[in-house]
């Protein structure tokens, strides 16, 4: 019981260093997409460490842990997939040590209509802020 | 019919780690399996339908094993991720080398380029940020190759090599 619960302990604690060390990244990256690298990994492994020690101290709550973990591994990646794909398509500006960018190479040459029809709605959002 | 299948099973599976407590404490543990089955089958019957999501996955031996196999590589790659983003962004002068590159998968179902792109995400410093076609544009936040052939090589290439035993 007492041994458990410490090596628990131990494990949540290595979990939340991740988390931490994911906080610190987002803090210190010079721009979207390298901030959102930092997040995702970080939280990942801290918050599946952290359920872990829980599941060590607590055995009888190992199977909905294990689902949790579960739908943490399948939703983070998702959800941060989208968050740099619709930064992107909006044209946040990358830092200026970004080698190449292959994806606005790519929807340059296709003279990509959406990406068109987001730059119209937001300049037509900014003039209405501007009558405003 | 694969797909049902495996549509029920994935119900089932998250039904009976739900109710493992109330299950190891109650005296009718096949009634409430049968309960589980029953519910499982009829919602895949009615939804299962729209989404063939399973149809294409193998289910032969090699196949089998290879999918019990990738969480482990899965998690080591995890693993040397974290410990990546944690030494670059511990070490003050902040080494990165941020870059979108392409990269062109082989695999052809929906399922496994979902897995594929969500195991880059998850891996040491990659990124999908989008996909078209079969280009993945993966941000790499220490570009070492710029070109397709070579950053493909070396993002895409361990994962794909399960995948496409699992998904094809």
């Amino acid at each position: 019981m007492e041994i458990t619960m410490i090596a628990g302990g131990v494990v949540s604690l290595s979990g939340s260093l991740f988390l931490l060390l994911g906080a610190l990244g987002v803090v210190r990256m010079p721009d979207l997409f390298n901030r959102i690298q930092a997040g995702t990994k970080a939280t990942t492994l801290g918050t599946m460490l952290f359920l872990a020690g829980i599941a060590i101290a607590e055995p009888s709550w190992i199977p909905k842990l294990l689902l949790l973990i579960l739908f943490i591994i399948f939703t983070n990646p998702v959800s941060s997939h989208v968050l740099a794909r619709s930064a992107h398509h909006t044209g946040i500006r990358m830092s200026d040590k970004t080698v190449v960018d292959h994806l606005a190479k790519t929807t340059e040459q296709r003279g990509s209509e959406s990406l068109q029809g987001d730059e119209q709605e937001i300049a037509a959002a900014k003039s209405k802020g501007g009558e405003r | 019919m694969r797909n049902w299948v495996i549509v029920v099973i994935l119900l089932l599976g998250t039904w009976l780690l739900l109710s493992a407590d109330v299950l190891m404490s109650t005296t009718s543990v096949a009634g409430s399996i049968a309960a589980g089955v029953v519910v499982s089958t009829a919602v895949a019957l009615l939804f299962a339908g729209r989404k063939m999501l399973y149809k294409n996955i193998r289910l032969t031996p090699k196949a089998l094993v290879y999918l019990l196999f990738y969480p482990l590589v899965f998690l080591k790659a995890l693993l040397i991720a974290n410990l990546d983003v944690a030494r670059r962004v511990l070490s003050p002068s902040l080494p990165i080398n941020p870059a979108i590159v392409e990269v062109k998968t082989n695999l052809i179902s929906p399922l496994g380029r979902l897995v594929l792109a969500n195991s880059i995400t998850l891996t040491p410093g990659t990124l999908t940020v989008d996909i078209q076609g079969d280009s993945l544009y993966i941000h790499w936040i220490d570009a070492v190759s710029t070109d397709v052939q070579s950053a493909t090589e070396k993002i895409v290439r361990g994962f794909e090599t399960y995948l496409e035993v699992i998904y094809g």
